[in-house]
């Protein structure tokens, strides 16, 4: 018999992650590790992470980190890419990272077109520091600091980073999934691979934007979890490709 | 002879069950022995019906499963 699938270089051998039970986190290390694992550019990879669960990946990946200030990782990224422009560049940040704290920066670089990836990891709460609300908590959905849940006219509405960023001229590849079958972590995996090749060929801003979930602060078990992420996550984010210049959407 | 065959590494498993439930075959099942974190680590409960699809390990979100075919 031959090997089919093995753990990818892209993370440490022998290291357990930090996530939680069923976070789709690893998932998401684990593929980012396989696709440039497989485009044979692991040695030029520098990942700038946001702050958030994010920060486990710090101790697991095993390629260069660079830990920004909460928010400030597509800033810090713009100046990477830009000294650094044979590294292959992406940041990693959460929906309270990338859609709260850090929307300036992230709106600026898109608006940009700098070259560099994106993975955008949407679990709809604040995971690291206990469940609070983020910009992408749905409405009802309760969080420490919405303890009778969210509600549109208090909090405001769930925040479509796919959708407000397709607004903008300038990015490349704008992409919402998520991995909670083996179907979609292989297209997960697909986009991911397209979103670092289009840094390869110099065409800019590319985001994959990964619904996932957060058992822990949402309260589930892992299957339970994954339940409410079909019935609820993915009825206010729909996946699907909101940009793609390559294939002429825009 | 199964088709396929798949080596879970006890410790990286947390049981989250995403295996469980995407195994075409019925394999794998939850097993009876922990892990050194306190896990209840996923076994391969009917090797000989793997086909070494690697479902199981694509939606592994810890990189516990290698797959042989
Ligand atoms: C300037 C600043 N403000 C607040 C915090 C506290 N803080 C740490 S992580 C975090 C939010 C993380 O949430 P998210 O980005 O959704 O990531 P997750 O943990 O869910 O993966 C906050 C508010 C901080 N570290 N720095
Ligand atoms: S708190 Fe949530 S986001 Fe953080 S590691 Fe646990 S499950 Fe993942």
């Amino acid at each position: 018999m031959d090997k089919v699938y093995k753990r990818t270089l892209g993370i440490q051998e022998g290291v357990v992650s930090g996530f939680c039970p069923g976070c789709m986190h690893g998932t998401a290390h684990k593929l980012v590790g396989e696709v440039v694992e497989e485009l044979g550019k692991l040695d030029k990879l520098v990942r700038v992470e946001g702050v958030g669960c994010c920060g486990l990946g710090q101790a697991y990946v095993s390629h260069d980190t660079i830990i920004a200030a909460h928010g400030r990782a597509c800033a810090v990224a713009t100046g990477v890419k830009r000294c650094s422009p044979d590294s292959l560049v992406y940041t990693y940040q959460g929906d309270g990272d990338l859609a709260s704290i850090g929307l300036d920066e992230t709106v600026s670089a898109a608006n940009r077109g700098e070259n560099f990836t994106v993975i955008f990891i949407n679990n709809g709460i604040y995971g690291m520091t206990g469940g609070q609300m983020a910009p992408t908590t749905l409405i009802g959905m309760k969080a420490t600091t919405a303890p009778f849940g969210r509600k549109a006219e208090e909090h405001g509405y769930p925040m479509h980073v796919c959708e407000v960023l397709a607004q903008l001229k300038a990015p490349q590849f704008l992409v919402r999934t998520t991995v909670d079958t083996p179907q979609n972590v292989i297209k997960t995996r697909k986009y991911i691979k397209q979103a670092f090749q289009n840094q390869i060929d110099g065409k800019g801003f590319s985001l994959v934007e990964i619904v996932t979930t957060c058992p822990t602060n949402w309260g589930f078990t892992p299957k339970d979890s994954i339940t409410f992420l079909r019935e609820n996550m993915l009825a206010e984010f729909p996946v699907g490709v909101y940009r793609d210049k390559d294939a002429g959407i825009e | 002879m199964a088709k396929g065959k798949v080596d879970i590494n006890p410790e990286f498993c947390k049981s989250c069950e995403y295996c469980v439930v995407s195994c075409p075959k019925k394999c794998l099942a939850v097993g009876e022995k922990v892990n050194s974190k306190g896990y209840l680590y996923v076994v391969s409960a009917n090797p000989d019906d793997c086909i070494g699809c690697a479902m199981c390990a694509q939606v592994c979100p810890e990189g516990a499963i290698e797959v042989w075919r």
